[in-house]
This record gives C-alpha cells, structure tokens and sequence, in this order.
C-alpha cells in the first residue's frame, strides 16, 4: 500500500533542488476537491494500486476521483467521483482496484499536516511534507481541518469527472512535445512496459534500447516532469513528480501537461506508446480539461 | 550577453542553453539572467532554476506561453538588462577530514591524504547550482590532482552532512541518500533545515571555503 498526502506541488524551490513532487494524477485530484467545494490546491491524500481502510473520527465530506476502486462506506457500496457526508466513527474502504493506478481522496477542508515550505505534498525520499514525510501505515492518524456547516454550500458537480481510461490491454498513448527530432524518431514506433523499478519519481521503461548518438559528457540543466530521459543503458526514464530538480541525461520529448494524470495512471506491467504533438494540441487539450473542471 | 538557444523542454517549461562549458564567467550570466527574470515577477512562472550553463524556466502553462516567455527573454537578453548582483558572500564549512574514500582519492592522487585534505581545503569553490536534492550545492573546481571521478556504482547509503569529490566537483550531502561521490570528510553544518528561518544554507553564486576541524 502506498498512500501519501499530497496537493498541487511544492513550487518555488527548485533552484534550492527542492522537487516540486504532488499529485501525479493533478486532473483527478482537481476533480475529487471540487466535488467536496475545497480550493484546488488542498492537501488529499494519493492511493496507489491498494487502498486503505479508514475511520473518520469527526464527521466529514469525502470524495474520491480517479482510478476505479469499488468503495465502501460503513460496509455499503458508494460510488466515485460525488460527494459523500461521513458520520463519525464512519469506515470508508477501498477495496478492488478495477481500472487506473491512483485514486484521490478529498475531504472538505483539506488534510490538515504542517506545511513545509508552502505546501503538504510528500517527498518520501527527502522525507519532506505530508504525513511525518512518509507514506501512511495502519494506526496512523491523520488530522483534517475542521469545517463549518455552510462550506458545504460550496460543493459542485464536476462535468467530465473522470479521465476516460483505455482498456487495460491495450497502451497508453502519452502525447508529447518532441525536444529532440532524432532521438524521439527511435522512440515513436515503440512499445514501451513500465517496469516494475518505477515510482513516483519516474518510470523505467522497457523496450527499445534506445541508442543515444555518442557524445561528451552532458552538463546538467533543470528538467521538467514528464520528460523522458534516454540513459546510456538504452532504457528511457519517464520523469514524475519527485524526480530531482537536475539531470544529465540527454531528453528526447516531454510528456503534455494535459497527458501527465493520464502518465500517473499507469501501474507497472502496463504499456505506453508516445504520440508527437503540437504546442497548440497540448494547448487545447490543457483548456479543454480545465473548462470541464470549471463546470 | 551573447544570445543563449531558447529551447522548449515541452508545454510548460523552456530552457536558455549558453556554451556548453563550465565556467564560472557563462554561469554567472545564467545566475543574473534568472535573477533579471524573477524580478519582473512575470504571471504564471513557477520556477526559474539556473544551473551551470543553462537557465530553465518552469510555469504554469494556462497562465503563461511558452512563446510569450521565450519574447520577454529574448528581449532582456537584447537589453543585456541584469539584475544588481548582491555581494557575494563567502561561506566557511567546517570538515572533519576522513571518511570512506580519502584513502582511494590519496591513491588516486599518488600523495598522502593529508596532502588531499590541503589540496581540498585550498580553493575558494563557486557554489555553480543547487539540485539532486534540496540544498545540495554544486562546487567547483576542485584541484585536478584529486578530481577524481564518482563511483561506478553508488552506494545505498551516504551519510548526511558528507563531504564529497565527483570530478571536478565537491558537495555535500544534505541529507541521508543514495551516492556516488567519494566521501572524504563530514560537516556538522546543515545545508537544508526546514524549520530555519532562511531553510537553505548556500545559494547559486555564493563562494565557499572548507576549514578542517
């Protein structure tokens, strides 16, 4: 089980090497906030492949986007993706994961952890943010802000709630913005597994090998999540949200921002195809999903 | 300065490449360049991170454009505009000389390892970039006697607070890690401290000297 706290990321540090980390999935965390009216960039927590059991010791208001779990409240089924009012004492459980790597857990006011350099995600590497800096274990108790009555005024509906999930045979298709002409050429017509050795600081990919040309050694520069890295083993890395700040790895495209939560959907033993795409697709994809969460 | 390439590292982030060298003349330039572009306070930037030869600017890409961002650049780069430099400061790390891999390094640099520890302890370094990990400083140059390079393999465990060699550069590590620096000596300075009112003990510019102790 890995369940972290996290938001929308820890900007603004990453020229001290602090990685920017939080959601993988950004889109569903959006979603699961506003379906419970909490600001977008409230503390929830990510529920990876299996989910947790959990007690609610106050009342609350919950809800859950993203990868399909069926869930129960108090042993009776609950759906996705809508509000839920919780009594104390109540027992929310994820049980079978059915399709989607990552779940989003909301609860109306937001999960309630010391900030650590403006925000709650978790950089579990580093230690940093979120619940003691780690991923939840049973007998944790994790503190929720107290809401009043009338914040649940603010709850809305969300049109297109979920992302639409391809059939779990079948690869993702990741649209990227092409950094580099020749080296993305090798990659276009592949079929790449994500291996087990992924995580949320990135994905290694099998297939390929991808055979970067010969060069020097290359000068680190800043790099962004999303960008898929070619390493000299052949094997490209698809950087995610805790990777570090820097890298010397020559990068041949980048993951859209609007195809990321779809990257963060991915479970290891899943496949991936890379799609170029223009800057005004990436544009208009972006917009697209932030109008459905506007709704 | 002469014109850096602009390059899109996909929607939301784009990169100004200067040569492909390190030196501290082209790093300082990158310094004052994310300095002249975190002053005009431009809406939608996230982070404008330099590194040695490079200056990458990450933001939010409905409220910027990468297209918009390479313009404003361009234009400074044009305008050779800088930002005051604020004085340099020179930071002093107090080191506990020892560690895992002095003996390699002395055997690397065929002299004694408390020749090593002078020839380490003799340079004023340039703090070049801060990453890998939050507060980790990037310094150079170490004496090419004892440049010696990373390890092939790095090691599960490095201590917080280890002084390290890779090459040409010296660091420390701020935290427990994984790492392939060779470790020559630990510093009981911390380089990040969360609940610090200024969190990161060096920043891109700054000199640093190490003192045994």
């Amino acid at each position: 089980m890995f369940t972290t706290v996290q938001d929308l990321g820890r900007w603004h540090f990453q020229s001290r090497g602090v990685p920017v980390s939080g959601a993988l999935d950004w889109y569903s965390h959006r979603v699961a906030n506003a379906l419970v009216g909490n600001d977008r960039s409230m503390a929830g927590l990510e529920i990876t492949l299996m989910g947790p059991h959990l007690r609610f010791e106050q009342s609350a208001t919950v809800a859950v986007s993203g990868a399909f779990f069926r869930l129960t409240l108090n042993d009776v089924d609950v759906e996705m993706n809508c509000a839920i009012d919780v009594e104390p004492g109540g027992i929310l459980k994820f049980g079978e994961r059915v399709q989607g790597a990552r779940a989003y857990l909301a609860v109306a006011g937001g999960i309630d952890v010391p900030p650590v350099l403006g925000s709650r995600a978790t950089h579990a590497l580093t230690r940093m943010g979120g619940y003691h800096g780690r991923a939840l274990k049973t007998g944790d108790v994790v503190p929720l802000a107290s809401v009043p009555a009338t914040a649940r005024a603010g709850i809305r509906t969300v049109a297109g709630s979920s992302l639409s999930f391809r059939p779990v045979d079948d690869a993702a298709i990741l649209r990227v913005i092409v950094v580099d002409e020749t080296r993305f050429t090798q990659m276009a017509s592949n079929r790449f597994l994500v291996s087990p050795q992924s995580d949320r600081m990135g994905y290694r990919l099998e297939g390929g090998p991808i055979q970067d040309r010969p060069q020097g050694s290359l000068i680190s520069i800043a790099v962004p999540t999303g960008a898929i890295q070619l390493p000299p083993s052949g094997q490209p890395i698809l950087l995610m949200n805790d990777h570090a700040t820097t890298g010397g790895y020559a990068i041949a495209a980048t993951v859209i921002t609007a195809d990321v939560p779809l990257a963060g959907q991915l479970a290891p033993g899943e496949s991936v195809v890379f799609e170029a795409c223009s800057m005004d697709t990436a544009d208009a994809e972006l917009r697209r999903m932030e109008a459905a969460l506007g709704a | 300065m002469s014109g850096g390439r602009i390059v899109a590292l996909g929607d939301s982030c784009i990169s100004i490449q200067f040569a492909a060298i390190i030196d501290p003349a082209v790093n300082g330039r990158c310094i004052a360049l994310a300095g002249s572009l975190e002053a005009l306070r431009i809406r939608g930037i996230r982070d404008v991170v330099p590194t040695y030869n490079a200056v990458t600017v990450h933001f939010d890409p409905i409220e910027a454009t990468g297209a918009s961002l390479t313009a404003r650049v361009e234009q400074l780069i044009l305008e050779a505009a800088v930002a005051p430099v604020e004085a340099l400061r020179t930071v002093e790390i107090p080191v506990a000389y020892g560690g895992p891999d002095l003996e390699a390094v002395a055997a690397f640099a065929g002299c004694p390892e408390d020749e090593v520890i002078r020839l380490h302890m003799e340079p004023r370094y340039r703090v070049y970039m801060l990453g890998f990990l939050p507060g980790f400083a990037y310094m150079g140059s170490v004496n090419r006697r004892i440049a010696m390079p990373r390890l092939d393999t790095p090691r599960a465990h490095v201590a917080s607070g280890s002084v390290g060699i890779a090459g040409e550069q010296t660091g420390i590590y701020p935290c427990d890690s994984p790492g392939g620096w060779r470790v020559i000596g630990r510093t009981p300075a911390t380089l990040f401290d969360e609940a610090r009112a200024e969190p990161f003990l060096l920043r891109a510019g700054d000199h640093v000297t190490f003192v045994a102790v």
